[in-house]
């Protein structure tokens, strides 16, 4: 018998588990894949070559969360794993933060000024990551939950007047015109453009992509891990530690059990049966899946009211971006020493055409990229000399038009490598193998709706209490007993652990509040 | 190549009866209904109320939004949508349902046949397919909009099974309250459900659109001894009201059309909770909000039926607890003279302890004089909503 | 120092003028102010974007601006308006052509409209309904802030005293409790779905109504127009609202013509501003504000003449305003940063207009001849808009533009001779500067050649009735009514240029910079269409200024 059972092995699921072990609570976590991880795993793409299989780059994890979970005891270094960006320019140019000179003397006396007020603006955003969001109706939210907005409130207003006006305008606003309010060379727009759209089903021009850009830059502050890590041993390494982590709390693992819905009996949560027919009973059942598959399949609609089931159906989980792997039997030059992040993203207008393509269900004729040359650091990722590059290209619809799925397999490879080429002469030459994910495939292979990473986009209409959606936004499914600890709860993708950290707490607070119940009867 | 449409002009819909309706309005007093004509009244309400309580009273209810709901999982639908349990009707058998929004607020409520294992028909005054497929997600059912497809008529009142008796329907006199038939009559396809809008021994008459006109002159052919007689829609309103049928528009706003959220109401404050069934296998949309409403007593008033002293009408009138009108308690909606009970009667809004029948409230009501306005305070005390009810309705 | 004026005000468009007329009126109907008031127009007459010309003979054309709704009733009858000769007649039919099939038609009767969508989808016409009540939940809680100053975030201390609120400041809290008594009376569901729907797409909206690719096309028109976004960039539903919550008689989301031309809009709100002891100047440019001590204390005109008043106000938009009317150095000396705000404010031209003399009424494709009566929204499904869009993203006019076009003279009589008609095509989307360079007269004609070949397409004959075209991109608009870029609404209507910071953070509240400066032009809150509400606002601050004693 188990109390808690959690439905999905990955990061968040697991950060749920453990903080619930360490609370007393006997917890089961059910996992359809041989492995843990979720999105979080190194595997072996061709036989000898490993790496990350959906984020390669860990920026997000909450501190606060690698500190109570002990994650170093576990395993995880992460430490001295840090890398710069490098934007790759035609021409064999290519500036990272120290270097902006290189492309303009103005923006780079702006850039450490402007970076550092968005990042300002972020860390005072983020400053609700590890909170419940609160509800639009004060009526409804507790003593803690008004504490909470009144110090967020009050961080907002630290910030002093001219951040937080500047932040209310630039809030909603495209990363386009941000870019042009603050830089004058393309390449330096382009990167911050870049970060602004990478895993929103968004072009730079689109409104909403600076609060994209602010939610990325938070993790790169006091709320993530303060930059850019390529973890030793690719991101499994998380996973591992967090497996670790959460054994050494109680939490028992099973993996290779899928499980097909949430068992519901008198409407309330009662346990999880697997694909084999076996039922785990427990009173609380935690999803680290997406919102639509929680909803839609593990619950079921029959069990929801259905305005809940259409918001859900409506949520925007159209994955964009294709994860490409390759093998690669030598660096050419251009690369040789690219140990950090490399972005070809060379100006808005490019990011932009990508987009158009996509916007109308293609796969972008120039897509724009984001690559990392794990093996550099850790060359245990592939055979002694041979090195693997790993790939996010944008943009990859998944809702494609007239394209089939194989097509877009094909057609994103072959026109990312096209675009490299550009920049690093000479890197096609060097291909063993590759391997394409089209969002298609991270569906299939990763259980993650629409092959969107973050479990449903980051944009202002899906995020705080609209994540996943108005009323549900307190970890709590309209089933009472079934949780939502996934990225697709607030504060959303990354592997930050948040809003698995966040659940767990909201879970606690109803365990302590029925054993008041009980014990009062 | 370029292709002129009609501009729908007369826009408004002829129902399949219009042809011999038209020539009976000697007063001219149409009405919209869903976007057809339909008459208000044909020469005099009061004769055409009598009709209902005396006679045989006939009322075109064509234009009824109709949605015919199929599917291998129909029945699963049809019981995750409504509040009452499905299991309680077999096929060819009626019931009265409410069905709710997420948070326990009425969309609608009415009438749903069953004709087979999973075959449904859902009678509605407003369109609602967006929603019926809202909740149909899911499910493997079918739900098409088949309000042009059927012609009806309303048989209404005392005499009106003697009218389809001698019509030649046989078994008219087996078919109990709610139940539907379905038959050939000269070769002409017929579905008769025994439900109506009168509280009255009544019928629902449906045939195909082309055969319309041939059964508007059979019944009357054969009901001319039977009192029958064609009415309007005030006429039903008196009787609406006797009987304790709430409507939509007048009673409460569907929560799909209210443009004030707080205007929406639950079938608990609309008196009709009984329609709510907590108990039902499954889950139905707006159970939980139900359910937490009749826990925690979260209703906010309740519609209940009162009479009020005095004789004039009172929609739309404030109710008091006390004479001089410092404590208000709420409002009414419909509100009619009754002819038949001689009450002078009324649908209120009201905090629950108030609605215990024989409870005393005071009433503000404005009414015209002669082209002036008056105010009277008068008393008036809570009842059970259903006025009228005769055994001949259900026996 | 000569003070010969109480309040100057640069620019006679309809803001300006109501501003005038309010602060002549002192804020009372019947009342009169001693407030002395001077307009300064640049042009030869009044009406700035609201304006009648006769460009072609016998024919008036609405130059700019061509329907009316968002004109506040309020100020309808403050000034009295329908006395100075202002008559708006609605229309009730809004239709799409359609070169393939039947067009789309929707009438303001809701059971013809369900009739007329039945024919193209049932889903459609079921669900609109629920769309429109949506619609209107939104609409009514946005037109409560019309006619309201916009409450400022961080200005929520009540004890906090500043230069314009020397006894402490409570209004922004006041402001800003009643928008969340408003919002609270929503219910918890739909605040939800407002604050979701303020940052969504057009296209998103209506996918969870509608099926028919056209018919949501036509419901999209209204998110798109006057903006730089098409309808899969989220932040368009709301422009929607923008366009809904006009009204006509009480009944929301419809439109008008006004008799004679817009400019009859102008022209009333002059004649009332006169009547009220408003000086009005015209052919009297200005060139710069004069400044002293941060103190707005005067105009220098073109011509050299110095005027000088107790307050200046600014009828133009915010970039014309702060970075050719005001000196740098007098900004910069108050916050370096105000002038980086108005070189950043976004205030992109996207729409251009033909104005057109037509021997005869029009048929389009698909459409019955009444449909000439309202408004023809030629266009296509969002696929349609997105690319006109695309066209305009990289520097260019969509070849296949989004149109709007209306024919006054259907319904009003004294714009054109007898069976001729005056036909106004507003085209969506036209940049005020090509990726080339500027517009050239060739460019120009080719642009022409392409909205006449869009209609043509839609309205086979079309050409042939054409008399004579006037064709305006919005470089010509700017050059023409001084609005910056050529952008209808003096800035883009997206959330981060809207409420209180419309036009920059920190000076939503109509005042400028300087102590006795103000603005009331359609860059100031609630934004543009012809709605007057930003000059009635401006006046309302400026009286209690006035009445403080913060103008000296």
């Amino acid at each position: 018998m188990t109390d808690v059972v959690v439905i999905g092995a990955g990061h968040n699921g697991l950060v749920t588990a453990t903080y619930l072990a360490k609370a007393g609570l006997k917890v089961t976590v059910l996992e359809a894949a041989p492995q843990i991880g979720g999105a979080a795993v190194t595997r072996e793409f061709v036989p000898g070559y490993k790496t990350s299989g959906v984020a390669h780059l860990l920026h997000g994890l909450h501190p606060a969360i690698a500190r109570d979970l002990d994650l170093a005891r576990h395993g995880l270094d992460l430490k001295a794993q840090r890398v710069e960006t490098r934007s790759l320019l035609p021409g064999d140019r290519s500036f990272d933060t120290s270097s902006v000179a290189s492309v303009s003397r103005t923006d780079a006396e702006a850039y450490p000024a402007v970076m550092a007020r968005l990042t300002r603006m972020a860390d005072a955003l983020a400053a609700y990551a590890l909170h419940t969001p609160p509800r639009p109706d004060a009526m409804k939210m507790d003593w803690q939950a008004k504490l909470n907005l009144g110090k967020f409130a009050w961080g907002l207003r630290r910030l002093g007047k001219k951040d937080m006006l500047e932040l209310t305008r630039i809030l909603t606003m495209n990363v386009n015109d941000l870019a042009n309010d603050y830089f004058e060379s393309d390449a330096v727009k382009g990167l911050l453009c870049f970060e602004g759209v990478l895993g929103l089903a968004l072009g730079p021009r689109s409104p909403s992509t600076v609060f994209n850009l602010l939610y990325r830059l938070s993790s790169l502050g006091a709320n993530g891990q303060g930059g850019f890590l390529l973890p030793k041993g690719g991101m499994g390494s998380v996973a591992q530690a967090l497996g670790r982590a959460a054994q050494a709390a109680g939490v028992l693992i099973r993996t290779g059990a899928a499980v097909d819905h949430i068992l519901i009996e008198n409407d309330v949560a009662a346990g999880a049966v697997l694909s084999t027919g076996e039922e785990i009973r427990a009173s609380r059942v935690v999803s680290n899946a997406d919102p639509q598959r929680t909803a839609l399949q593990l619950i079921g609609p029959r069990n929801l009211d259905a305005m809940f089931v259409t918001r859900i159906r409506h949520l925007r989980m159209n994955g964009c971006a294709a994860k490409i792997h390759l093998a690669l039997d030598g660096l050419p030059e251009a690369l040789a020493n690219a140990r950090g992040r490399i972005v070809v993203a060379p100006r808005p207008d490019d990011i932009e055409r990508a987009y158009d393509c996509a916007k109308y269900g293609r796969v972008s004729d120039r897509p724009a990229l984001e690559l990392t040359i794990p093996t550099l650091s850790d060359p245990s990722l592939a055979p002694a000399g041979k090195h693997v590059a790993s790939i996010v290209a944008q943009y990859c619809p998944y809702k494609l038009r007239g394209t089939s799925v194989n097509d877009a397999r094909q057609q994103i490879g072959e026109r990312s490598l096209a675009v490299l080429e550009e920049v690093a002469p000479g890197l096609k030459q060097r291909v063993t193998a590759m391997e394409v994910l089209t969002p298609h495939d991270l569906e299939k292979q990763f259980g993650m709706t629409g092959g969107q990473w973050h479990h449903g986009e980051i944009t202002l209409d899906q995020v705080l209490f609209l994540r996943p959606a108005g009323q549900a936004q307190e970890y709590r499914m309209p089933v009472p007993g079934v949780y939502l600890c996934g990225a697709g709860a607030h504060p959303g993708g990354n592997i930050s652990g948040a809003p698995g950290y966040n659940a767990a707490r909201e879970i606690l607070k109803d365990a302590r509040a029925q054993k008041r119940v009980v014990g009062a009867a | 190549m370029t292709a002129y449409v009609e501009h729908l002009k007369p826009f408004l819909r002829k129902t399949p009866f219009h042809e011999r309706i038209e020539p009976l309005m000697t007063g001219n007093q149409w009405m919209r209904w869903t976007g057809h004509y339909s008459p208000a009244a044909f020469e005099s309400v009061q004769s055409e109320y009598m009709t209902i309580r005396n006679g045989a009273s006939v009322y075109d209810v064509s234009p009824l939004i109709k949605y015919r709901i199929t599917g291998r999982q129909a029945a699963e639908y049809v019981n995750h949508l409504i509040t009452r349990d499905l299991a309680k009707i077999k096929p060819m058998q009626a019931f009265y349902t409410s069905w709710c929004q997420d948070d326990g607020m009425l969309v609608e409520e009415g009438t749903i046949f069953r004709f087979g294992e999973n075959d449904f028909l859902l009678n509605a005054a407003k369109d609602q397919l967006h929603w019926l497929e809202q909740v149909a997600y899911g499910f493997d059912v079918h739900i098409e909009d088949i309000s042009y497809d059927l012609a009806g008529l309303s048989l209404q009142g005392p005499q009106s099974r003697d009218v389809l008796r001698a019509f030649g329907i046989n078994g008219i006199d087996l078919l109990p309250r709610f139940g539907i038939m379905e038959l050939e009559l000269n070769g002409r396809w017929l579905r008769i459900d025994r439900a109506g809008f009168t509280g009255d021994l009544g019928y629902e008459i449906w045939t195909r659109p082309q055969d319309a006109l041939w059964l508007w002159d059979r019944l009357f052919e054969v009901g001319r001894d039977h009192k029958i007689a064609p009415i309007g829609a005030h006429a039903l309103e008196i009787a609406r009201i006797e009987a304790g049928f709430i409507l939509i528009d007048a009673d409460y706003s569907g929560a799909l059309h209210a443009l004030r959220p707080s205007n929406r109401m639950s079938p608990y404050e609309l008196g009709i909770g009984w329609t709510v069934n907590l108990s039902k296998q499954g889950y139905f949309v707006g159970k939980r909000a139900l359910k937490r409403e009749k826990e925690h007593g979260l209703s906010r008033y309740v519609l209940t039926g009162i009479e009020i002293e005095g004789r004039k009408p009172a929609p739309g009138s404030f109710l008091y607890a006390d004479q001089p009108g410092k404590h208000e308690l709420g409002l009414t909606t419909s509100a009619e003279w009754s002819p038949t009970l001689k009450k002078n009667i009324a649908y209120a809004r009201v905090p629950m302890k108030y609605a215990k029948p024989g409870t005393q409230m005071w009433i503000e009501i404005w009414y015209h004089k002669e082209h002036k306005i008056e105010r009277s305070m008068v008393r008036c005390w809570a009842a059970n909503r259903m006025f009228y009810d005769p055994p001949r309705k259900s026996a | 120092m000569q003070q010969s004026y109480d309040a100057i005000i640069i620019g006679g468009g309809h803001n300006g003028l109501t501003c005038a007329a309010y602060l002549a009126k002192g804020g009372e109907k019947a009342g009169k102010s001693k407030l002395k008031v001077l307009v300064l127009e640049r042009r030869e007459k009044v009406g700035g974007a609201a304006m009648s010309e006769e460009k072609y003979p016998g024919f008036t054309y609405s130059t700019c601006s061509y329907v009316c709704s968002l004109l506040r009733p309020e100020i309808f009858r403050f000034l009295d308006l329908p006395r100075h000769g202002l008559q708006v007649i609605p229309y009730d039919i809004n239709s799409a052509p359609n070169p393939e099939g039947e067009g789309i038609i929707y009438y303001s009767d809701h059971d013809r409209t369900r009739e007329s969508l039945r024919r193209h989808s049932i889903r459609d016409a079921e669900a609109y309904d629920e769309y429109a009540m949506e619609i209107s939940r939104y609409c009514r809680f946005i037109k409560r802030t019309l006619l309201m100053t916009p409450p400022d975030p961080t200005q929520i201390n009540p004890f906090v005293q500043n230069r314009i609120n020397p006894w402490g400041h409570r209004e922004d809290l006041e402001g800003l409790l009643k928008i969340g008594r408003e919002f609270g009376r929503l219910g918890e569901r739909n605040m939800y779905d407002m604050i979701r729907f303020w940052s969504m797409s057009v296209a998103d909206f209506l996918d969870q109504y509608f099926e028919t690719p056209r018919w949501k096309g036509l419901a999209a028109a209204s998110s798109i127009i006057g903006t730089a976004l098409g309808p899969y960039s989220p932040g368009t539903a709301y422009v929607l609202l923008h366009h809904y919550m006009g009204e006509v008689d009480g009944q929301i989301g419809a439109w008008g013509f006004a008799r004679g031309g817009m400019g009859s809009v102008s022209k009333a709100i002059a004649s009332a501003a006169e009547e009220a002891g408003v000086e009005i100047r015209v052919n009297a440019e200005v060139e710069k504000v004069i400044v002293k001590d941060g103190k707005a204390v005067g105009v220098a005109l073109k011509s050299g003449e110095e005027i000088y008043g107790r307050s200046i106000v600014s009828n133009a938009d915010p970039k014309r305003t702060y970075l050719k009317l005001v000196d740098k150095g007098d900004l910069d000396a108050i916050d370096p940063d105000i002038h980086r705000y108005a070189r950043n404010y976004k205030i992109r031209g996207s729409s251009g207009k033909l104005n057109i003399a037509l021997d005869g009424l029009p048929e389009f494709a698909g459409l019955p001849k009444e449909s000439c009566y309202g408004t023809i929204d030629i266009g296509g499904d969002f696929d349609y808009i997105e690319r006109a869009f695309d066209d305009y993203k990289y520097g260019s006019w969509s070849k296949r533009p989004f149109l709007d076009c209306v024919i006054p003279t259907t319904v009003d009589p004294t714009m054109s001779p007898p069976g001729k008609h005056f036909m106004s095509v507003f085209v969506q989307y036209v940049p005020y500067q090509l990726a080339e360079g500027p517009w050239t007269p060739e460019m120009k004609a080719q642009y022409e050649k392409d909205v006449l070949d869009t209609i043509e397409l839609h309205a086979p004959g079309f050409k042939k009735l054409v008399l004579h075209v006037q064709c305006r991109t919005p470089w010509d608009i700017e050059n023409e009514v001084g609005m910056t870029e050529g952008n209808i609404f003096h800035g883009e209507l997206t959330l981060d240029q809207l409420l209180f910071n419309r036009p920059f953070p920190g000076m939503g509240q109509y005042r400028g910079p300087f102590d006795n400066f103000y603005m009331c032009g359609s860059g100031t809150h609630p934004g543009g269409g012809v709605m007057g509400a930003p000059g009635a606002n401006a006046a309302t601050e400026m009286l209690k200024d006035f009445r403080r004693g913060v103008v000296q």
